[in-house]
């Protein structure tokens, strides 16, 4: 999984100069209370939040009881959806173009990381042995467990969001005991997978929108199923490619 | 129709709104870009409990059928906010890591963590 970069000279060379200005930042610690809020405006401002508050739990108690809610209608149309289990049913298939948009979230979130500065390694001390062996003990069961959860995702909870959350576990968990991407994979195998989630879910979703009488992302009724284990395992690996990078904090 | 089920949505939909509220509190009160961005945390958390909550409160018709009782079977919560919440949970994470990676910037070009714009020394 992606992670981590070198930590030679980069590395002491970012940490003295966050030690400079780490000198330079404790200076206004001095000068804190002055910045903080006067007592009197910290009360006015309880006063008005729970003023919200009393205001958001009317809203909420003024709800409808039998709440017009759209089970319902997720569950009319669930055995159309490929999948058994309504939560991925929504998630991709009746509102595809959220989990698409969320990809591309997560995207961008990693282009603005990677725009802002260069990751310099996670681990900030050396790693001690527990911590250097754990890898060869987790990250084969943590691996197994991603694949059942994304296989799962289709009739119990699960799914690629939580598959992808624990590859990208598995990325922190080697960055954090010391053992760095290589180098060869630093460069388009990182890039790849973080592009794969967005890459093949609008591409089948485009390609399902080409056919006579489809929609935009409104997968077949036949191939549901395989197009959304398709999409699942993309999106798994590009979760946790994205995860781990952002983790990382930097461009590698 | 305030069985219990309505009641344990109503409470768990208040500590939402009051996580809401804790939070928003913090993000205005502290100058610390970083409890600002556990704040927003906080809030986050906050509006997936409410929804989460609201998401107990699915119709009846929707369980077994109207002429089971719906004491014996509850109703599935309502699915689309749980796949909404699941969203908002991964953007909430992506946004995190970005604000983090640009708190880290700051203070490695400017030397501070807060957004204060004067200069102190």
């Amino acid at each position: 999984m992606p992670a981590t970069t070198e930590m030679g000279s980069g590395r002491d060379r970012r940490g003295a100069s966050r030690r400079e200005s780490g000198g330079q930042a404790r200076g206004p610690a001095s000068a804190r209370p002055r910045r903080e809020l006067p007592l009197a405006a910290r009360v006015l401002l309880g006063l008005l939040l729970l003023a919200l508050f009393c205001a958001l739990a009317l809203a909420v108690l003024s709800l409808p009881s039998p709440a017009p809610g759209l089970s319902a209608a997720v569950a009319a149309r669930l055995d159309e959806s490929g999948v058994s289990h309504p939560v991925t049913a929504v998630l991709l298939n009746f509102r595809a173009y959220d989990t698409l948009l969320e990809l591309t979230v997560l995207l961008l979130a990693l282009i603005g990381t990677w725009s802002v500065g260069t990751a310099h390694g996670c681990a900030g001390s050396p790693p001690g042995p527990l911590l250097r062996q754990l890898p060869r003990l987790l990250v084969p069961l943590m691996v197994l467990v991603a694949g059942y959860l994304l296989w799962a995702g289709a009739h119990a909870p699960g799914g690629a969001f939580q598959a992808g959350s624990l590859l990208g576990g598995i990325g922190i968990l080697l960055c954090l005991s010391g053992r760095p991407l290589p180098r060869w994979a630093q460069g388009w195998p990182v890039r790849l997978l973080a592009l794969a989630g967005v890459t093949v879910f609008a591409a089948l979703g485009a390609g399902a929108g080409a056919l006579p009488g489809g929609a935009l992302l409104a997968w077949p009724p036949g191939w549901a199923k395989a197009l959304i284990l398709a999409v699942e395992l993309a999106a798994m690996l590009s979760i946790g490619a994205i995860l781990a990078a952002l983790f990382a904090g930097g461009r590698p | 129709m305030m069985d219990l089920l309505w009641t344990q949505a109503v409470f768990w939909a208040l500590v939402g709104i009051a996580l809401l509220v804790i939070g928003l509190y913090a993000l205005i009160v502290h100058a610390h870009l970083l409890r600002k961005v556990l704040a927003l945390n906080i809030m986050s958390s906050g509006v997936f409990v409410l929804f989460i909550a609201l998401a107990r409160r699915a119709p009846r018709e929707a369980a077994g059928g109207a002429d089971a009782p719906a004491q014996v079977v509850p109703a599935p919560p309502d699915p689309v906010p749980q796949a909404m919440v699941l969203t908002g949970i991964v953007v909430a994470v992506a946004a995190t890591g970005l604000l983090l990676a640009l708190i880290v910037r700051l203070r490695s070009v400017a030397g501070r963590t807060t957004l204060d714009n004067r200069a102190d020394d």
